[in-house]
């Protein structure tokens, strides 16, 4: 296993000469040593071409590689030691199951012995024991996929284990079980694994740390509840969560905040700059309040939906829309309505050009 | 627009594609078929269309039957899973192709007016090719608005799109349905998109259709247990149960002190709970299930918790994000006030009370 820094661009055509030329923008990156780590974004994000040249499939257009301080920009993925996880399974329809587990091990020359008790354990965590000598090519796709991921993780000498969004033909229903077989794997064997995912369940059940990107840019390396209560950037807040964090414009003058025509007091142990700033509120944490209460604004209610399991409201507030997110024993409400909206508390970030003020 | 459905069928060869239903979309009005791929909603939409001929029963538009009548000679727009445009047209052209047709005046307007609703106005020059497909999913339904029919169809419009998209998306489109008036069927796997897009929902499995009304009337009000399966992500939470003489005693030991109606004296029945009732800090008159963590998934806004326990395995949500290590005890707690109960067939016998009106 490796520790694994990157520091590099990628550019898929020469000469780069802004910043939307870049499918990587320059960045520094470590994955730690038995670290579970997801890259997660929408499309064209740029998490897969990191992926690759973590890989050795690309070769980034500036800048290094290291696992463990040696340089390895310029090796492939079998010199680089890395096992590989695909959307698809990539297996052997004519072989068993045990021979397809045991196939990376059979390749590096691993003793009999040992293929056997590896094959055993991995299959036992899979709980592929009971088809160990059924040939591949009867089984359903997830079982394959299941095939995979085992001779992804056959290996304990590896560097790292990348994942490309392997859990896309498991069926909706089977794709928690995986998801903890992978979780418990990681504890149980301790591998460095990056994991590749536009799902933002997948990346933060899965992972330890989530690296969210977007347009060739890491924007936030964190667990998962930084990413949703300290969202570094507001792509961030806008992107963990259904619906994501509210941004409100406002202004700060001194001790108060001029949010939605009303002057608040900044919560405690927040030193902002004076000047304009956006407020980020999750719909979780925006509280009903009683008329004029103090710290409270005015907001007049567009919509309500009865989502099942909360109400989630859609109001008006000067400067812009909050979406909030209800229990189900709130006040009626009708569109239409006057309402007053606790916005600020000890929850709320503050952004000055969509990066957080710490 | 009205339309009926009188007692239609399909079969295709000996097989039942569609059991005899009959159903009167609330018109004006958004109307979701919810079921899992297979259940029948595809086929259902293409008799409502006139793109297929039911093998029993009539459809009535309006009070005239139109079984028979094919689709060019109804006035229907439909919009499906994959992102279908003239490729060779601009995407003004697109939008505009329905109105031509009928030699609408005015038609520049309209175009630029329902690019702007769908946020495509920048791209009216462009071929659909050169667009994300969450642009381009946003022409075709540009399109199928241009025509202004008054009974709109789409099946599962937004299941290719990555997920913020897909928020996106739904939310303009609720808007947008609201302000057009046409009657609108819309197809989808996921109870949340149902709930989101409100409306009527007709719950559809295995080729039957088994309930329709107002959606959170359906939600809250499952008819059966089968209407409870397809209508809960996280799936409902059931529990087998013996009527006892002190109330229900469930699977693995606790006793719910329910006084079921006298339909349900003596036999098993099965007890409903849905993942948002389950908690881990007890309240007054709560009964606790002892059990295990199998996996904490973290979806951002929610966590899932499976837990192991003698009554089975449940899942419970919870607001935010919260970390549980795989194996540890944990006791989950609910009212049983908020159980819902289902007898020996399968048919509701009892709700929870809900605290608020329509």
């Amino acid at each position: 296993m490796a520790r694994i820094e990157l520091d590099l661009a990628h550019a898929y055509r020469p000469n780069p000469r802004q910043d939307g030329d870049y499918a990587l923008l320059p960045l520094k990156m470590t994955f730690e040593d038995g670290g579970a780590y997801a890259l997660l974004g929408p499309s064209g994000c740029g998490k897969t071409t990191m992926l690759n040249i973590t890989s050795g499939l690309l070769v980034p257009s500036h800048g290094k590689v290291l696992f463990d301080g040696r340089d390895v920009t310029r090796l492939s993925p079998q010199e680089r030691n890395i096992a590989q996880v695909f959307q698809f399974p990539v297996i052997y329809d004519t072989m068993t199951v045990a021979e397809n587990l045991a196939f990376p091990l059979r390749n590096r020359h691993v003793p009999d012995e040992q293929i056997r008790k590896r094959v055993g354990e991995i299959a036992e965590m899979l709980d592929l024991s009971g088809q160990l000598n059924r040939r591949a090519a009867g089984l359903a796709a997830d079982a394959k996929q299941k095939i995979s991921l085992g001779r992804g993780l056959v290996r304990s000498d590896v560097s790292a284990v990348l994942f490309d969004e392997p859990l896309t033909v498991i069926d909706p229903h089977l794709k928690w079980q995986l998801r903890r077989k992978l979780k418990q794997i990681h504890h149980e064997l301790k591998l460095t694994l990056i994991y590749v995912t536009h799902d933002q369940v997948e990346a933060l059940t899965f992972a330890d740390q989530v690296v969210v990107m977007t347009r060739g840019k890491a924007v936030q390396v964190g667990p998962a509840d930084a990413l949703f209560e300290r969202p570094q950037h507001t792509f961030v807040g806008h992107f963990i969560g259904s619906p994501g964090m509210n941004f409100l414009p406002a202004e700060v003058q001194g001790s108060s905040l001029l949010l939605a025509g009303r002057t608040l007091l900044l919560p405690r142990r927040t030193a902002l700059p004076a000047g304009p700033v956006k407020v980020g509120i999750r719909p979780e944490y925006v509280v009903i309040a009683a008329s004029d209460a103090q710290g409270a604004v005015p907001a007049r209610v567009q919509q309500v939906q009865d989502v099942g399991t909360h109400l989630m409201l859609t109001a008006e507030v000067l400067g812009g829309r909050v979406k909030a997110r209800l229990g189900v024993e709130s006040p009626e409400l009708a569109p239409g309505d006057t309402v007053w909206l606790q916005l600020v508390g000890e929850h709320t970030c503050f952004y000055v050009n969509e990066e957080l003020v710490p | 627009m009205q339309l009926v459905l009188d007692g239609i069928g399909k079969k295709v060869g000996v097989e039942t594609w569609l059991h005899p239903m009959s159903l009167a979309l609330r018109s004006g009005a958004v109307t979701v078929l919810l079921g899992a791929t297979q259940a029948g909603k595809t086929s259902l939409m293409r008799l409502m269309a006139g793109l297929d001929t039911p093998t029993a029963g009539r459809v009535l538009v309006d009070g005239r039957d139109v079984t028979g009548v094919p689709v060019r000679h109804r006035d229907v727009s439909m919009v499906y899973q994959q992102f279908i445009n003239y490729p060779s047209m601009t995407v003004a052209r697109n939008i505009a192709s329905p109105m031509r047709l009928r030699r609408q005046v005015d038609v520049d307007t309209r175009v630029r007016e329902l690019a702007a609703k769908l946020h495509i106005e920048p791209f009216l020059d462009r071929l659909p090719a050169e667009l994300s497909g969450g642009q381009q999913q946003r022409v075709a339904l540009a399109r199928a608005l241009a025509k202004r029919a008054p009974l709109m169809l789409l099946d599962e419009p937004l299941v290719n799109l990555d997920y913020k998209l897909r928020e996106e998306l739904r939310e303009e489109l609720t808007q947008l349905f609201a302000t057009e008036g046409s009657t609108v069927v819309y197809a989808t796997t996921e109870p949340a998109e149902a709930l989101l897009l409100g409306g009527y929902t007709a719950v559809l499995d295995q080729g039957e259709l088994l309930q329709y009304g107002p959606t959170v009337d359906v939600f809250h009000r499952p008819r059966s247990l089968r209407v409870a399966r397809a209508f809960s992500d996280p799936p409902m939470n059931l529990i087998t149960a013996e009527v006892a003489a002190d109330g229900l005693r469930l699977r693995g030991g606790p006793v719910l002190p329910l006084a079921p109606s006298g339909a349900l004296t003596g036999g098993s029945v099965t007890v409903g709970l849905r993942a948002s009732a389950l908690r881990v800090v007890p309240r007054e008159h709560d009964v606790a299930l002892p059990g295990r963590v199998e996996l904490a998934e973290i979806s951002g806004s929610d966590t899932f918790v499976h837990v192991g326990t003698a009554a089975g395995e449940l899942v419970m949500q919870l607001t935010g994000v919260h970390y549980f290590e795989l194996g540890a005890v944990l006791t989950v707690w609910f009212s049983p006030a908020q159980a819902y109960l289902f007898d020996a067939a399968g048919d509701l016998s009892m709700a929870p009370q809900r605290n608020r009106g329509q």
